[in-house]
């Protein structure tokens, strides 16, 4: 009994230190330490957990543990910052099947009583579309897996229905539980359900997807901890549940779609004709762009996923530097979604050693627009698109951007005139006061730069 | 414990989630995300109470499985957070 006083009093001081390494994570100063406060709850939790007087043979767990904690230290030091999306998802996915599996493991408790069923049932299901919704998004970031949505005709009967039937399953689960048939088919189904909702949802809607999967594998463990009694699960799962459904809501509200759209609609898929808009491109030289830029007093440097496509955040920190010497002001402003992951490009951006201080979130930078002489748009597209203000018919209409068009001049360094993601034409190509330099990013980026040596 | 109880807890926990992340700036939401997801990973807790039974051969099986998963997702999720967040400098910092 007295050991059991202990494991809960150690679980509350655990729980304190989750939430203050929470609060930490809130601030950049602060953030580094706020991690490892969390992670010593961790510490706290599992050393007292083992404790446990259920727990009397350590072989299998140390071979757990050691298994676990080789792969996930080579997996954390070795993958490339550019992998972060794809590294995130994998985590998410293997915290989902384990509370899958412990779900699973609760079913040899004795005394069942339908509540514990139920929850039981509860992270099997949310554990296990965790695990396969994660492996799907992680195939699509890393290119495993085509990115854009795929789709088919009565896609949405098709998942409404493997859901009614796993609920359905769920109930003969409870009713029945000596009968294993009713388990395995909820496993099964959920692992079909994960793959079905996460398939027909594109790239750029990533960042939604992850946040709200994150969100799942907080909620999966929060299940397991009702399904086995265990408080501290309860809390730090809700906590992360709790989390990932305000990242999420962030996403959403910066794509001015509604969770439902984002997870059903399959935006993106085809259809981008939405009128053809009038006008020409002027296309520009490296030579002509280093001009304008030598005589430029502020230049707003305005990225998205084609700069992690190309891996050109080093040169733009660079061509930052050799601006900056030249009396410049730069800044670079950052739209929510930009990439695939939310807070994809600071990350980035921090790894090419870029202040973040000098990251601009699109409300404040917006205000400011006008009175930067150069916006530099590396490998965004829909997130400056002025269709979303302009163009009440567009897929896009309402969206919030980065209003680049309003700078006293536009460069924009893509490859093609090929369109973006949402697959719509966009009007800023065709302003007055754009620029297109065509190529890829990171060597016309070098082109400037060696301009400026020069 | 008590059914009651238990979800007084859950609900407490999830307004406290509210609170604590609602105004993160956005330069850290992948930090925050990965964060998080390590906590998620508490799941090994429950893990280690299957992998250390003396239950059936199966029971163990699944719960050294469990186990093995929920250390990746908190081993490489608290590393990769901090590795991030070892990047993020403010300026003129060691300049």
């Amino acid at each position: 009994m007295s050991s059991d006083l202990l494991i809960n009093l150690a679980y509350t001081v655990a729980a304190v230190l989750f939430i203050f390494g929470l609060k930490f994570l809130g601030s950049p100063a602060t953030a580094r330490r706020g991690n490892t406060i969390s992670a010593l709850g961790m510490l706290l939790a599992v050393l007292v957990t083992l404790l446990d007087q259920a727990v009397i043979d350590y072989r299998w767990i140390l071979l757990g543990i050691v298994v676990g904690s080789i792969i996930g230290t080579l997996a954390a030091r070795l993958v490339a910052m550019t992998a972060m999306p794809e590294m995130v998802a994998l985590f998410n996915g293997f915290g989902g099947i384990a509370s899958l599996l412990v779900g699973c493991v609760a079913l040899s408790q004795t005394g069942l009583t339908s509540f514990l069923l139920l929850t039981i049932f509860l992270s099997i299901l949310i554990g296990g579309v965790t695990f396969t919704g994660s492996l799907v998004a992680w195939g699509k970031l890393s290119e495993k897996l085509p990115g854009r949505p795929i789709l088919f005709q009565g896609q949405r009967l098709l998942n409404a229905g493997l859901l009614l039937i796993n609920f359905g399953c769920g109930v003969l689960f409870v009713l029945y539980p000596e009968q294993p048939f009713w388990l395995y088919l909820a496993v099964a189904l959920s692992a079909a359900l994960g793959v079905m909702t996460v398939i027909p949802i594109g790239g750029a809607d990533m960042p939604v997807v992850i946040s709200l999967l994150n969100s799942y594998s907080g909620l999966a463990a929060c299940a397991a901890g009702f399904a086995i009694n265990n408080n501290i699960l309860i809390v730090a799962g809700s906590l992360v549940g709790a989390s990932g459904i305000i990242l999420t809501n962030i996403m959403c509200k910066a794509m001015n779609r509604t969770l439902a759209n984002v997870l059903f609609s399959g935006f993106g898929a085809a259809d981008g004709a939405a009128g053809k808009i009038e006008g020409e491109v002027t296309p520009m030289t490296v030579e002509d762009a280093y001009y304008v830029l030598e005589a430029a007093q502020s230049v707003v440097v305005i990225p998205g996923y084609g700069m992690a496509v190309a891996q050109a955040q080093h040169v733009v920190k660079e061509l930052q530097e050799l601006l900056e010497k030249n009396g410049c002001e730069v800044v670079y402003a950052i739209h929510p979604v930009a990439g695939r992951m939310p807070g994809h490009m600071n990350v980035l951006l921090a790894e090419a050693d870029v202040p973040y201080d000098l990251l601009v979130e699109m409300d404040d930078i917006n205000p400011r627009m006008e009175n930067f002489d150069v916006a530099i748009v590396i490998g965004a597209n829909d997130v400056v698109n002025p269709a979303a203000r302009e163009i009440p018919g567009s897929p896009i209409y309402g969206m919030p951007i980065i209003n680049a068009d309003y700078a006293r001049s536009v460069f924009i360094l893509k490859r093609s005139l090929a369109s973006g993601f949402a697959g719509l034409d966009n009007p800023l190509f065709y302003r007055k006061n754009s620029r297109m330099v065509f190529g890829d990013a990171k060597e016309t980026l070098s082109g400037l730069i060696r301009e400026f040596s020069s | 414990m008590d059914l009651v109880y238990l979800i007084f807890i859950l609900i407490l926990s999830i307004f406290l989630g509210f609170e604590l992340i609602h105004k993160v700036p956005a330069t850290l939401h992948t930090p925050l995300m990965s964060g998080a997801n390590a906590i998620s990973g508490i799941t090994l807790v429950g893990a280690l109470v299957g992998a250390g039974s003396e239950g059936s051969a199966i029971t163990i099986t699944l719960g050294t499985m469990a186990v093995a998963f929920a250390t990746i997702n908190v081993v490489g999720g608290y590393l990769v957070t901090d590795r991030m967040l070892a990047m993020f400098k403010k300026k003129n910092k060691g300049k």
